[in-house]
């Protein structure tokens, strides 16, 4: 997986969306509901069915950052399936509050 | 990531939330995506590979954002009250274009090579069309999504460039996705070429929070939109925020629908914040600096620190409210001195900024160094509790025989001079000294004598930063988004600084 910054990426089996805001130090398989994801531009594969372990959901504009492997993504589209790397859940950032300033 | 992704994202997290204009006539988010989608299928029809916009602010703006974006054709506002020869040149230098331009402004700029020019009205009508646009746009590699044109107030308008992740960046670091309240919504008032008028549409949209725009600012019609429409949420110039204070006064109203009031773009005096947190104890404020390089706001001085500072005994947190607040924790600043190094607190120097957000760049020329630091051309220091003081544009900085005088500290202190309405302090040529410190005072009441106001500055700051000259005038020049027109100044200074009073 090539997980560029700006590079967008779609869940095979349920509706989450993310773009790659801080790309991994080296070459890692994110994943959502237990698989892969796949290219935003391209069709979902046939077939699939969420991993039941991997159901507890994505949240549109969280962002994801995993400390281990340093990818970041935001995720623009919620769904049913958990953001993964190798079956490890990657964590929401806390969001940081800050006044309104535009 | 592009911009037009974060009107997707709230398009179908929110759809039917209002986004765009008046209540009773709004657009909702859905329908501001649909209506930026045959938008930009229409633009990418006519060409040109940047998108020009002419006109006042309105929801027009939004939509040709997003479209453009779509498009990835970078978006370019320009300064329509430019004198029409101006105007067109700077046209000129976005072709090959699309200009979408209000249409009382067509005739004005007549025809342009390279150009093609529509009408608002044509460019509306197409957004309006019926039913889902099915045009599909690639996810072009062209990443500049803003040209701004600097103000020009030292030259030759300069284009910043603002990239799609530096955009991006910032909205996604400073704004919580659909944080905000369905009842919120913010009233715009800086014009469309201005950066905060930018950056107020993609942080307005990616937090779900509405926006009304003031298609061009008067302190008359922001008090009655903002108290019409129940904004929550504003963001204003300094030179806006007196004269609205002045007719919130005059008519006894307190708009107690509004939430939080930022301000930013240029010096805010002392007593003008002050008046304005007697007037409006329930809004939260918040002073915002930044540059149009740096995708707006870069450090922010928040509601807290407002109150702390006023209701302060210790002087060092009383002064923070002349100060810019603390940098955004996405990015780093640092104080540098001319060799380079970097100065530690209570030093001053030039600000120095790095982080994604900060694009440094300009058609032709990149300014920002290798390591991501950019020299912002303005100075500052920063307190032991990493608050961070803006003096000014490093140009205007006065040399008396050999010193470096920055002219907002001593505009600071003379405007809490009874006295003084306003003023500005530059340097004119002196045969002995190099530059001499002048001011210029518009009077509040009788006009002081310049022997007081020296006397005044010279308890407060050392006698070297004392002004010499004093002149006295009706109004200071300022440009339309609250830029003193400094160097104008000092050139009718220059002129005139043999015959004035010299103390």
């Amino acid at each position: 997986m090539d997980l560029r910054p700006g590079s967008r990426w779609k869940s095979a089996v349920c509706d989450t969306e993310v773009v790659v805001v801080r790309p991994p130090k080296s070459s890692i398989i994110l994943e959502c509901g237990g698989y892969q994801m796949g290219p935003h531009g391209e069709p979902k594969p046939e077939g699939k069915t969420m991993a039941a372990d991997f159901a507890d959901g994505s949240q549109a504009g969280k962002r994801y950052a995993d400390d281990e492997t340093g990818v970041e993504v935001l995720c623009t589209k919620a769904g049913a399936g958990t953001l993964t790397i190798g079956g490890r859940p990657i964590g929401a950032k806390e969001a940081k509050k800050l006044p309104a300033s535009d | 990531m592009h911009t037009a992704l974060l009107l997707d994202m709230i398009a179908d997290a929110a759809p039917d939330r209002l986004a765009l204009g008046r209540r009773g006539e709004g657009l909702t988010f859905a329908e501001a995506r649909r209506r930026a989608h045959h938008g930009a299928a229409w633009l990418e029809a006519l060409g040109g590979t940047n998108v020009a916009f002419v006109g006042l602010n309105g929801p027009a703006l939004p939509i040709a954002v997003f479209a453009a974006g779509m498009l990835a054709r970078p978006f370019a506002p320009l300064n329509y009250r430019l004198p029409d020869a101006d105007l067109c040149k700077l046209l000129a230098r976005t072709a090959p274009s699309v200009a979408i331009i209000d249409d009382d402004m067509v005739a004005r700029l007549g025809t342009c090579e390279g150009v093609t020019i529509v009408s608002r009205s044509a460019f509306e009508a197409a957004c309006r069309v019926h039913g889902d646009c099915e045009a599909q746009f690639l996810d072009l590699d062209h990443d500049i999504a803003v040209l701004l044109f600097t103000s020009g107030t030292t030259g030759e308008p300069k284009a910043a460039i603002l990239r799609h992740r530096n955009l991006t960046s910032y909205v996604i670091s400073t704004v919580d996705f659909l944080g905000s309240g369905d009842d919120e919504a913010a009233l715009v008032s800086v014009p469309p070429y201005h950066i905060a008028g930018i950056s107020a549409v993609l942080t307005g949209v990616y937090g779900g929070r509405r926006i009304v725009h003031l298609e061009a600012f008067t302190p008359e019609s922001w008090v009655d939109v903002a108290a019409a429409e129940a904004i929550t949420h504003a963001m204003v110039v300094p030179t806006m925020l007196g004269r609205i204070l002045d007719v919130l006064e005059a008519r006894g109203e307190s708009l107690p629908g509004l939430k939080a009031l930022s301000y930013g773009g240029g010096r805010m005096p002392l007593p003008v914040i002050e008046r304005a947190l007697t007037l409006l104890p329930h809004v939260e404020f918040a002073n915002a600096y930044g540059l149009t390089e740096t995708s707006s706001t870069i450090s922010i001085l928040g509601p807290d620190d407002h109150r702390m500072a006023i209701y302060s005994d210790d002087e060092a947190v009383r002064r923070r409210l002349g100060s810019v607040g603390r940098p955004l924790p996405s990015l780093e600043v640092e104080i540098r001195a001319e060799d380079g190094s970097v100065l530690p607190a209570g030093q001053s120097g030039e600000i120095y900024v790095r982080g994604e957000q900060v694009s440094g760049e300009y058609t032709h020329r990149k300014i920002v160094q290798d390591d991501g630091w950019f020299a912002t051309n303005d100075g500052g220091w920063i307190d032991e509790e990493g608050y961070l003081f803006v003096e000014g544009r490093l140009d205007d900085v006065i040399v008396r025989g050999g010193e470096n005088i920055s002219p907002g500290e001593i505009e600071d202190i003379l405007r809490e001079h009874a006295g003084v309405a306003d003023v500005a302090v530059l340097g004119v040529p002196d045969d002995h000294w190099g530059e001499r410190v002048a001011a210029v005072i518009v009077s509040h009441g009788d006009q002081p004598a310049p022997e007081d106001l020296a006397a005044w500055v010279k308890t407060r700051l050392r006698s070297t930063k004392t002004p010499e000259v004093w002149a006295f005038r009706d109004a200071l020049p300022y440009n339309d988004t609250g830029k003193l027109l400094r160097r104008q100044l000092k050139v009718e200074m220059a002129d005139a600084a043999k015959g004035l009073a010299a103390v």
